[in-house]
Order: structure tokens, then C-alpha cells, then sequence
């Protein structure tokens, strides 16, 4: 277990119905980086990300988050830490600015709506509309600002770009990275695209068949590229 | 005319559903089957239950009563439950709801003497108070049931920020409750205007003094009320719980 890691996933297993999805992964991520989570589909990545905000229970195997195993946590207090944007943004709240205080409240922290939205880049004027009458790509932003008031350490997002326009994923992919320059932020992401990989990534864990088939540097990509490395295995 | 050939001059008004029949027929509707079953299952449940609350007006034990009373609870919570077989524990939950709202009820009128504790009140006023929280137990079920299905990822959405398995479904338990209550108040607000409800008709038919079936009307309409609302609530808080885990999962993954 390296100890500079963030988050530490050993031995991680998990089945549905007798079905595997998860089979024994053992992998590091490294803290105020941007991990990216590869594979086809079906392999296991999404529940990999819900293992570790642990919104499955593993039937195996531990997460652990700066050494201490995420099994003995409260599972509330350790989704406040670890902070995780969906595919697709949903809200039950009826505006934009009850979606993004939402979590804040309900841990009762105090949160200031405009500097939230002004984080991931939206006008504060948007606070009284109701999230379903803004674009996808806008309310993406909402539920990445939603998990930004719980000032998480850790960032978890599952294909945060796949329903979005090219204009909105580029705008959140900028939003990704400078999230993770500007706070530090530890960003783990799950993308079916290799050119954004190509362009965030501090790292790449390739998985298969709910299993790893490789872990790579930013160094390994330089004068390779993402599909040379990857090629094959995907 | 005790026996049963006091009920066969209700089977004149069979005629009426012969035009049922005819109009499915005709309309291909392919509902004659359950029609019959229906007018079969109607008459035997009823003459037997004729039978058996003149059995234990014959009695006068309350603890007869009572064991009626469970027995409808039961069979209540058991035809709730059949609706949403694929909640767990839901039998446990709608017979639990059931039983107490109408216990509840029930022990309201009673210590309040609205109602005196007799057979002849017990088991009419009971078999509605079961009737209408079975009715509230099994659509409160199925909306908490179909909504966290269908609003799945705004639940997990709100788990992922920290709420709590019931903080993140309470807009789908307040949605079930309301849609359990409202045909409830809305059949009490127009009681008299738009139709006379059962009970009032039941005595103005029998002979009873139209104010006297008034009096007796409201404590129906407002027991039901009361009995509704604990069903719904106790199913509703109880259920939700049957698709998370203890530490705010879900059960079941997508």
C-alpha cells in the first residue's frame, strides 16, 4: 500500500446476483491529481466509483482514505469527503439554488450560492430558476457546484460529459481541470472519450471485465498518445 | 325470513349486470370473466359475512369481535401486499399500518363514547376503517414503490451528498401520502353535494331519521379521515426502508 495514496483500493470485489463486476482490484490513487478510470463498457467502472464513496457496499476487499478503511466510516460523513457528479444531473429541488445547498444544508454547513456558482462558471442569476429549465450541460454544473459546497476532498465523476453537447463538455472539461489546479482537488473520472483522457489525465487505470489491465503516468503518454496506449486492450 | 333466501331478491338486480355483460361482449371489453367472478365472489363473501356477524350478534363477546376484526386486518394486509409483491417485508408493513389505524380509530370512538362497544357498531365502522387504510396502504406501496424506481437517480444523487436513505426519498414519501390522502378528502369535502355516502344511505334505506343518518355519516367520514392518514404515513415510513441498506444504499443496484 503506497502511502502517498489518496485512496487506496485492495482486493475489491462485488456481485450482483452471482454475476461479478468487481474481481479483486487492487489499485492507488494519488491525491490532488486527476485519475482517469478507462474501460469498455460494462467493465465495472461506475461501480468502482460507488465503492469508493461507498454507495455499494463491496462484498470483499477495502477502500481506504488516507490509510484509514472506509468501512468503519459513517457512510454520511465519508460521501461529504468524497464528492461524486453523476452521468446524468437529477434534482428533486425545485430551484437552482436549493439543488446547489442542498447536501450543505442538510450537513449544516454554511454555503454561499454565488460564489458556488461562480466556481463552476454560472451566473448567479440563475439562483431561483428551477434546474430542469437550464440546459444539461448547465445543470451539470449545478450538481458539480452541489458537491463543491460540501468542500470535498476527493471528486468522483461518472462520465460527466457523455450526454452533453461539444460546447458544454469542453466547458466542463476546462472546469475539471482548473477545479483541480485551483483547490487541489483529488479527481477521479470516468470517461468513455480517449481525447479527453488525452487532455486531463494525470493518470489512466485501464479497467477490463472488472479487473485492472494497467495503470499509467502523464509521462507514459508523452509522444504516445492515449490510443497507442491503450490500443488493444480496449 | 332469517335464512338464506333473504338475500335472493338481490339477485334481481342481476339484470343489471346481464347489461354489463352484454356491453363487454359487444364492446369486445373481454371483462364477462371478471364480471362473474366478481358477482360469484360478491355473493358468497357477503351471505357468509352476513352469517358470521349474525353468529356473533348471537354471542354479544367482544372478544369475538375482536377476533373478526383480525381476521380482516389480515386478509386486508395480505391483498395490500400482493400488490407490490416485489417490495420485501410488505406484507408485515400494511397489516402493521392497518392494524393500527384502525385500532386507533377505533379506541378513539370507543373512549370518547361516540360509538357504544357493541357488535352492531364494531364491526361495520372496523370493516370500514380496514377497508379504506387497506386502500391507502396499497397506494401508498406502489407510488413509494414505482416512484423510487422511476426517480432513482435523484435519490442517488441526493445519497451521494450526504442525505440520509430518508432524507433523499422523503419528496417521493410526501408524494405517496399525498396521492393516498387526497381521494379521501376530496370524497369528504363533497359528501351530500355530489353523491350520499354509503353509510347514510345504508340507514336512510333502513329507516333511520335523516339527521340521525347525518350524525352518524360524519363520524364515518371523519374516523376514515383520521384511519387513512396513520395507514398511509406508518406504510409509508416503514416501507422505503425495505430498498435501502442500513447504511444508506440501495438494496437492489441498478
Amino acid at each position: 500500500m503506497g502511502s502517498a495514496a489518496k485512496i487506496e483500493i485492495s482486493g475489491l470485489g462485488y456481485a450482483v446476483e452471482g454475476t461479478g463486476i468487481l474481481k479483486g482490484i487492487s489499485v492507488g490513487i494519488p491525491g490532488g491529481k486527476i485519475t482517469c478510470v478507462v474501460g469498455p463498457s460494462g467493465a465495472g467502472k461506475s461501480t468502482l466509483l460507488r465503492a469508493i464513496n461507498r454507495l455499494i457496499e463491496p462484498d470483499r476487499g477495502e477502500v481506504y482514505l488516507d490509510g484509514l478503511a472506509t468501512s468503519g466510516m459513517d457512510p454520511l460523513e465519508l460521501r461529504r469527503r468524497v464528492g461524486m457528479v453523476f452521468q446524468t444531473p437529477a434534482f428533486f429541488e425545485a430551484s437552482v439554488e436549493e439543488a446547489v445547498l442542498y447536501g450543505a444544508r442538510l450537513a449544516g454547513k454554511a454555503a454561499d450560492p454565488d460564489r458556488l456558482l461562480g466556481l463552476v462558471g454560472l451566473d448567479a442569476s440563475l439562483r431561483g430558476r428551477a434546474p430542469r429549465d437550464l440546459s444539461v450541460g448547465e445543470q451539470q454544473r449545478v450538481s458539480i457546484s452541489r458537491a463543491l459546497a460540501l468542500e470535498p476532498e476527493v471528486l468522483l465523476m461518472d462520465e460527466p460529459t457523455s450526454a452533453l453537447d461539444e460546447r458544454s463538455r469542453q466547458r466542463i472539461e476546462e472546469l475539471v481541470v482548473g477545479l483541480n489546479r485551483d483547490l487541489g482537488l483529488t479527481i477521479v473520472l470516468v470517461s468513455h472519450a480517449l481525447d479527453q483522457v488525452e487532455r486531463v489525465a494525470d493518470r489512466i487505470i485501464l479497467v477490463v471485465g472488472g479487473r485492472l489491465e494497467g495503470e499509467w503516468s502523464r509521462k507514459d503518454l508523452e509522444g504516445r498518445g492515449v490510443r497507442r496506449l491503450l490500443s488493444g486492450r480496449l | 325470513m332469517n335464512g338464506i333466501e333473504t338475500v335472493f331478491p338481490a339477485l334481481l338486480a342481476l339484470g343489471l349486470v346481464a347489461v354489463a355483460v352484454a356491453m363487454s361482449l359487444y364492446q369486445r371489453l373481454d371483462l364477462e370473466r371478471d364480471i362473474g367472478v366478481a358477482v360469484v365472489r360478491s355473493f358468497v363473501q357477503l351471505t357468509a359475512i352476513g352469517y358470521v356477524i349474525d353468529y356473533i350478534f348471537g354471542l354479544e363477546s367482544l372478544g369475538a369481535v375482536v377476533v373478526l376484526l383480525t381476521g380482516m386486518v389480515l386478509f386486508a394486509g395480505w391483498t395490500s401486499a400482493r400488490r407490490v409483491r416485489d417490495v420485501p417485508r410488505a406484507f408485515v408493513v400494511a397489516t402493521g399500518a392497518i392494524a393500527v389505524a384502525a385500532a386507533a380509530t377505533l379506541a378513539v370512538l370507543l373512549l370518547l363514547r361516540i360509538v357504544p362497544p357493541t357488535a352492531r357498531y364494531l364491526i361495520p365502522l372496523g370493516g370500514m376503517v380496514i377497508g379504506n387504510s387497506m386502500n391507502a396502504a396499497s397506494l401508498t406501496l406502489t407510488s413509494i414503490r414505482d416512484n423510487i424506481a422511476e426517480q432513482r437517480l435523484k435519490v442517488e444523487s441526493a445519497l451521494a451528498v450526504g442525505a440520509t436513505s430518508r432524507q433523499a426519498v422523503s419528496p417521493i414519501l410526501r408524494t405517496a401520502l399525498k396521492g393516498a390522502m387526497i381521494p379521501l378528502i376530496d370524497s369528504t369535502k363533497t359528501a351530500g353535494v355530489i353523491f350520499l355516502p354509503g353509510t347514510m344511505v345504508g340507514m336512510i334505506v333502513g329507516g333511520a331519521a335523516p339527521l340521525e343518518a347525518a350524525k352518524l355519516q360524519l363520524v364515518v367520514l371523519y374516523m376514515l379521515l383520521g384511519s387513512v392518514s396513520i395507514a398511509a404515513i406508518l406504510v409509508g415510513l416503514l416501507s422505503y426502508r425495505s430498498f435501502f441498506t442500513p447504511r444508506h444504499q440501495f438494496r437492489r443496484p441498478p
